[in-house]
């Protein structure tokens, strides 16, 4: 199965939670905070069952509220598309 | 630390601000020009492909761009006429000259009506469960929709941490809800409220759900005609800042009335029909409250359902309240069709106008019925001095509501 | 002098019970209503248990027509303010009795229902109207909540519904009272109902992980301040009451439960679904409250806690309790009876004023039951798995809700 790339991961937020203000989500975010980016839990909630119906897949309880940072929450999501390829 | 406690039970209470969305006009002024004019915003639907109703006429907010107002980030998470309310509410909030940074947070409440909800992003979001699975419910659904989304998100917006509250009373919720910011600026449990309701369900599902009620029109909304046939739906609103009057003078504030009185009663049962209805109960109430007589009232601005027996039996309430042809009477709804949780709100947004400017606006497109005895301000608008206005609303349901407002002098 | 408010009739409607006897019954014996979720086919939903009312309408006192009318959020207020309005005594004045239901989802249920028949199971976008029940528009706006009740009394004053998410039942007991305080009426009969187990209601709090994945273990599944705890419960059910003006309630030698002495609601202003952990705002609610009430902190012998069973919940309130009442925090007991019966959003509140009311009754604390292992950041006396025999002539009861509504209201033994 294709992996999550990080452009993927901005398409996604911007269509689960809109734009956000001040920052470019095209510069470089992958080790900022997705609070200092200005997504809060519930646009990580609506991002994350986008991911799971786009992929099929469940991300465990947690696992998208838990990341931190895009590189967190990408490296978690790429590591459940590994292992349902490997199922 | 909670707010003024100085403000006594009778403190006045002036509202110092007002925010329109309407079908006839986005902002106060367009609104009250195009009101004074004559000039309607009710047309075909164009929110969604009505043709295959039996109506298909609604009042729709024009030229409403919410990107032009709102940030990318709240789009996602409200319906269409949550970001009808922030605006308004926003600009009722700058027409009152209040940065909310430069209060106490707890200074400031919010009390909004509603009548559906978002009724429109939870269509979306039963269509994604019933054609796709649970899976495909939105995170935002679970408050997007919700009756208490524009207090929320209005109070988040603003900073606005003190006493709130949402009411449901159909038609009548504008005028419970403004009643009931009044009781906390008069307790003293908050400085400022925002008050009022912006309401709208213009999409497939709201209208299945509108058309049951059995009073849409399918021609057009004609009140107090012989040919009434029903209402006309629409969108928008008003929100009011709402003050203690003292308070609000000495920070500079001009105030365009104040809330004078409210009554509230609700109809007999089905088995009680043979009693009187509840409204001439609820308009005497409000006088009563308001400290005046008939004779103080300079118009009236009616409920107008635009149903036969309904406007018959508001006809007969005012009548037997003024007499015969003893008040003038305006609907300008007619302009704007009937707004749910909206609808009374902007009625006494309209009426702070015609105080402010000394015009009654018309009632547009009725020939009203010599039979109900009303001096209904039909043709073009009256002008004439207003110092004091009364408003009725009332809701399926039975509520009837009244709200005076009077000329802060 | 300001008029005081008292309760004076009771009815409730709660998983596990109906009837007030029933309700208390399970509360005092620390037995749990919560089970597989069995009005839907849950399986494909992430969270499948809820706390369910076995109801049998008629056998309650509805006809056909009154059950086929209603949604059933509306038929529980209707006889739950039926056995308020018998359990006071009271023949009540039409025109100085109002009504007031709180509803957080109103009539979502049966919107959920009439929309996949509409859209013909999702297979319609622009749905078909011709399929629409008669009273669809009933459901459209639930102030037909507080018209049945007010038909079912015969109530002609103010009527309204109040919806502010999981606060509403506290903010339409509170909005109750300010009405009989400032003289508009002498009566009300005012509380909440919800009845939201549906697929779009389970599903949307499946979609932010509210509710709690313990499907396998229904009977413990809410577990509000263990650390084991994972997300709410949803229930439903309602409780209404007979508030009246105190010298009335006395002058005809009514049996007063308490009297409301104080309310008070405030807004987070910080997210639809997200809690600050300082509790401010819900501290200053509670504050504001015991104001009105005139009394001091130290004055409350039970606190009815909100008490979800989400962790930012649990700790929240746990943080408002210590920030508002200082040291006599520690001192009082604390439960959350959604252990038993589950999170009835709206309605929960109205159902908590009551169990509050009944502790004042019996001087008995309900307990909070599937609590063994406390979340090192909650650490109060959380009255664990057994009701507690205690004097208590004031509660405090709270309440917290999406929107950022946080309400606190404050009932005394009358004197």
């Amino acid at each position: 199965m294709a992996q999550l790339t990080i452009d993927d991961l901005r398409r996604i937020l911007r269509e689960a939670a809109g734009d956000v203000q001040d920052i470019d989500l095209d510069g470089d975010v992958m080790d900022l905070e997705f609070e200092a980016i200005g997504y809060d839990s519930l646009a990580l909630l609506e991002a994350g069952s986008r991911i799971e119906r786009a992929h099929g897949i469940t991300l465990d309880d947690g696992l998208i509220t838990e990341a931190a940072t895009p590189r967190d929450l990408l490296t978690a999501v790429n590591e459940v598309l590994a292992e349902a390829d490997a199922a | 630390m909670t707010g003024t406690k100085t403000a006594t039970k009778r403190a006045e209470v002036v509202v110092t601000g007002l925010g329109v969305t309407a079908p006839n006009g986005l902002g106060t002024s367009d609104y009250w020009a195009a009101t004074c004019a004559g000039v309607g915003g009710i047309g075909p639907v164009g929110r969604f492909d009505a043709s295959g109703y039996p109506t298909a006429l609604a009042g729709e907010v024009p030229g409403f761009v919410p990107e032009d107002h709102l940030a990318s980030r709240l789009l996602p998470q409200t319906d269409h006429m949550t970001r009808l309310a922030l605006v308004t509410a926003d600009w009722a909030l700058a027409d009152a000259g209040v940065r909310p940074d430069e209060w106490s947070d707890y200074d400031l409440g919010v009390v909004t009506a509603s009548s559906a909800g978002g009724f429109e992003f939870g269509q979306r979001e039963l269509q994604a469960l019933w054609s796709k699975g649970g899976r495909h419910v939105s995170a935002y659904q679970s408050f997007a929709w919700f009756y208490a989304v524009n207090t929320g998100q209005i109070s988040i917006r603003h900073s606005m941490r003190g006493p709130c509250g949402v009411v449901v009373s159909d038609h009548a919720g504008g005028l419970d809800a403004v009643a009931q910011a009044r009781r906390q600026v008069r307790r003293g449990t908050s400085r400022l409220m925002l008050s009022g309701g912006v309401d709208g369900a213009v999409c497939s599902w709201g209208w299945v759900a509108q058309l049951a009620s059995q009073r849409l029109s399918p021609d057009g909304y004609r009140p107090f005609d012989a040919t009434a046939s029903g209402y006309v739906p629409g969108e928008g609103g008003a929100f009011l800042v709402l003050e203690a009057a003292e308070p609000a003078r000495e920070r500079g504030a001009r105030p365009y009335g104040r809330i004078a009185g409210y009554g509230s009663t609700f109809d007999p049962r089905p088995d009680g029909r043979d009693r009187e209805p509840g409204l001439k109960r609820a308009i005497d109430l409000a006088l009563d409250d308001a400290g005046i007589t008939p004779a103080d009232v300079d118009v009236v601005f009616a409920d107008a359902a635009g149903v036969r027996e309904l406007d018959a039996a508001e006809a007969a309430a005012i009548g037997a309240v003024f007499g015969r042809r003893g008040v003038p009477v305006t609907a300008p709804q007619t302009m704007t069709g009937r707004l749910y949780a909206g609808a009374a709100a902007l009625q006494v947004a309209c009426a702070l106008l015609a105080i402010r400017d000394g015009i009654v606006p018309p009632t547009t497109g009725t020939d009203p019925m010599p039979e109900y005895g009303l001096d209904l301000v039909v043709g073009e608008a009256r002008r004439r001095p207003v110092r004091t206005a009364l408003v009725l609303a009332r809701g399926y349901d039975g509520n009837n509501s009244a709200l005076i407002v009077r000329e802060e002098v | 002098m300001d008029r005081r408010v008292v309760i004076t009739g009771i009815g409730v409607l709660a998983p596990g019970g109906v009837g007030v006897k029933n309700f208390w019954n399970l509360l005092e014996e620390g037995r749990t209503a919560t089970r597989p979720i069995s009005f839907f086919d849950a399986g494909p939903f992430r969270s499948r248990v809820a706390a369910e009312i076995d109801l049998d309408a008629e056998a309650c006192g509805l006809t056909p027509q009154e059950i086929r009318r209603m949604d059933r959020g509306a038929q529980l207020a209707v006889i739950a303010a039926g056995e308020a309005v018998a359990d006071s005594g009271l023949t009540l004045d039409p025109e100085r009795t109002g009504v007031v239901v709180g509803s957080a989802v109103g009539a979502t249920t049966s919107l959920d229902e009439e929309y996949r028949i509409v859209s013909d199971g999702g297979r319609l976008d622009l749905v078909d109207h011709r399929y629409a029940v008669p009273h669809l528009y009933d459901y459209f706006v639930p102030s037909s909540f507080s018209r049945e009740v007010a038909w079912a009394v015969d109530a002609t004053g103010p009527n309204t519904v109040v919806s502010t998410g999981c606060t509403s039942g506290l903010d339409s007991v509170g909005y109750a009272v300010e009405l009989i305080r400032e003289g508009s009426v002498d009566t009300m009969v005012a509380g909440a109902s919800d009845a939201p187990i549906s697929p779009i209601t389970v599903a949307c709090f499946d979609a932010i992980k509210a509710t709690t994945p313990r499907n396998d273990d229904p009977e413990h599944a809410s577990r509000p301040f263990d650390a084991s705890r994972n997300g709410f419960v949803l229930g439903e059910g309602s409780a209404m009451f007979v508030l009246e003006e105190y010298e009335q309630a006395r002058a005809r030698g009514a049996h007063i439960y308490a009297e409301i002495a104080g309310f008070a609601n405030r807004c987070n202003a910080y997210h639809m679904t997200g809690l600050r952990p300082d509790g401010r705002e819900m501290a200053e609610a509670i504050t504001a409250a015991l104001d009105e009430a005139r009394l001091d902190p130290t004055a409350i012998h039970y606190i009815n806690a909100h008490g979800s069973g989400t962790r930012q919940n649990d700790r929240h309130e746990t943080a408002a309790f210590k920030r508002s009442l200082g040291e006599h925090a520690y001192r009082t007991p604390v439960s959350s009876i959604k252990s038993m019966i589950g999170h009835s959003l709206g309605a929960i509140g109205s159902i908590e004023i009551a169990a509050s009311a009944l502790a004042i009754e019996h001087n008995v604390v309900p307990p909070t039951v599937n609590l063994h292992n406390p979340d090192p950041e909650c650490d109060l006396d959380y009255v664990p798995l057994t009701a507690r025999e205690h004097r208590t002539d004031v509660v405090l009861t709270v309440g917290s809700g999406f929107g950022g509504f946080q309400s606190a209201m404050v009932l005394r033994r009358a004197a």
